[in-house]
């Protein structure tokens, strides 16, 4: 009877944490919508911000985050994807990659701000980018680093040894075995892991800051190697920095849901990639 | 160790001598010597555990995967050693086909599965790569079972035919010697019988080194079977002589099922 209850009781209870997972989400949507979407309209997101973003649009950070989110993934995906398949296909397992890991996990907690002063250290000030896109992105591209190995490692390990040795034993090099017999097959668990991570870039607010988003540029960029407004920047200027804040609270809240759509986009996007190709292979 | 009837037999494929395998700091098998001939059947019997499969992959080269592994002696195939330095391992693994104890096809089509081994030696011509495919499947007597829907995928296919179908991948880059790591262990009564037959079939063209589990089964298929325990060449010798009178007390106590 006694443990009839405490049963009862510990379910009841982990029913309601996980509730409260879903409120907090719902929350935090319902405040930005409501907020924000009677702001949100056709001008809002296809016209230059003026008076200091207290009226008109949002299009240069759109365009900037768009950016940044590309650019990143133009250069973090090959380089990941490429040490993956270095640790997990070629490099003998021992004290070597076992360091590496290590350095790959201690890598992925570097506080972003972190990064933000490394990259103004290294890509704006020595390698002389400036404050630009192109700083900007390869700033994002080694934060963003880890999680790109780490699920690229994941799906070459669901691939089984057994495909890896049947291919092998045909004769296949080790090349051809893994560009043949292993990718085909993890390439999408890659790309969704790393498009997973690459979401979160789009909402960085430190290792843009100090690398590439201008406070106020009404004007779209021209090249990779000029200073963009970005979604998150901008909000943070408008929330805190902007001169009555409480006047352009519509504006923040409009400018929270664009990077939240956004992100959820991206994610959309990797999950729907995810389905399609699970279908498509089994073993 | 050795009958005489059994020396006598033409055509050595694979001169195993003084074989010895090693994982990190355990050794797995123990100075093998022994000789299989060519086109012939010759199974390798024994417990789990007793070093059949390692052999077994100790003679294409395939233990080379393994991190840490290490292995001593030589294994001569047409008097070529496979453990010299500068061999080319993939005219050696080409040579020397495999089936493993699980089926894996690749999770491609059926077309695609037995052009793999043509393709990535460079065969790029559709009509050739149509011709061996055709040629491997009725070699591994799956063709007139999949001759319409070589465009399926090779996962839809039943666990024998599965089997089957690695047995045509295998061929379609001609190989000379087929190593098979209990091929029939995961299939019902019937697949068994199939690939029995098919291994029956193919001993005329190929030199064939199978694993058993089932006694019965390398008493059916094989012309010589090498009794293997805790890493140690017990035994070789003609099939009936092994079942009928073995010269060593272990491997009657094995095939008796006194142990094992």
């Amino acid at each position: 009877m006694h443990t009839a209850i405490s049963q009862r009781a510990t379910y009841w209870l982990m029913r309601v944490i996980t509730y409260f997972i879903v409120f907090i989400i719902a929350s935090i949507i319902f405040v930005i919508l409501w907020n924000g979407l009677p702001a949100v309209s056709w001008e809002f997101l296809t016209t230059m911000p003026r008076r200091s973003g207290a009226e008109g649009g949002i299009l240069p950070a759109i365009v900037g985050t768009l950016s940044l989110v590309l650019g990143t993934i133009i250069i973090a995906l090959p380089l990941g994807m490429a040490t993956a398949i270095y640790l997990s296909e070629y490099a003998t397992q021992g004290r070597f990659t076992h360091t590496i890991r290590l350095a790959i996990v201690t890598l992925a907690g570097v506080p972003s701000i972190v990064f933000g002063l490394f990259g103004l250290g290294l890509f704006v000030i020595f390698m002389k980018f400036g404050a630009s896109i192109i700083s900007g992105c390869l700033t994002l591209a080694c934060m963003i680093l880890p999680t790109i190995i780490v699920s690229s490692e994941e799906a070459l390990r669901v691939v089984p040894r057994s495909l890896r040795e049947g291919s092998l034993a045909l004769g296949a090099t080790k090349w051809q075995t893994i560009y043949k017999n292993v990718l085909p097959y993890s390439v999408s668990g890659m790309l969704t892991g790393s498009i997973l991570g690459i979401g979160r870039v789009a909402g960085e607010t430190a290792p843009i800051l100090l690398t590439v988003a201008a406070f106020y540029l009404p004007k779209l960029p021209r090249s990779i190697f000029d200073q963009v407004m970005a979604l998150p920047y901008h909000l943070y200027i408008l929330a805190t920095q902007h001169p009555e804040p409480d006047k352009v609270r519509s504006m923040q809240y409009a400018t929270a849901l664009v990077l939240v759509l956004l992100v959820v986009g991206v994610n959309i996007v990797a999950i729907l990639l995810r389905i399609r190709m699970r279908k498509k292979h089994r073993w | 160790m050795v009958d005489k009837k059994y020396s006598d037999d033409t055509e050595v494929k694979i001169l195993v001598k003084d074989l010895s395998f090693y994982y990190g700091n355990v050794q797995a098998l123990f100075n093998i010597t022994m000789k299989i001939y060519a086109r012939k059947v010759t199974a390798l019997i024994g417990p789990s555990g007793c070093g059949k499969s390692t052999f077994l992959r100790a003679l294409n080269r395939m233990n080379d995967i393994i991190d840490q592994a290490h292995t001593s002696g030589n294994v001569l195939i047409d008097d070529i050693d496979v453990y010299q330095n500068d061999i080319d391992i993939v005219s050696l693994r080409k040579k020397v086909g495999m089936v493993f104890q699980k089926s894996n096809p690749f999770p491609k089509s059926i077309f695609d599965n037995v052009a793999y081994g043509p393709r990535i030696h460079g065969i790029k011509n559709r009509k050739i790569l149509s011709e061996i495919v055709e040629k491997s499947l009725v070699r591994a007597a799956l063709w007139n079972e999949v001759k319409d829907r070589l465009g399926k995928n090779a996962m839809d296919l039943s666990g024998g035919q599965q089997q089957r179908l690695c047995i045509a991948r295998a061929l379609a880059v001609q190989p000379e010697i087929l190593l098979m790591d209990e091929p029939a262990s995961a299939l019902d009564p019937q697949s068994t019988a199939k690939i029995e037959d098919l291994i029956d079939e193919l001993r005329r063209d190929y030199t064939i080194i199978i694993v058993t589990h089932n006694m019965q089964q390398a008493a059916r298929v094989s012309d010589f079977t090498a009794f293997l325990y805790e890493g140690y060449l017990i035994e070789i010798g003609h099939t009936d002589q092994i079942f009928t009178k073995p010269l060593e007390k272990k491997t009657e106590d094995y095939i008796t099922g006194r142990f094992g």
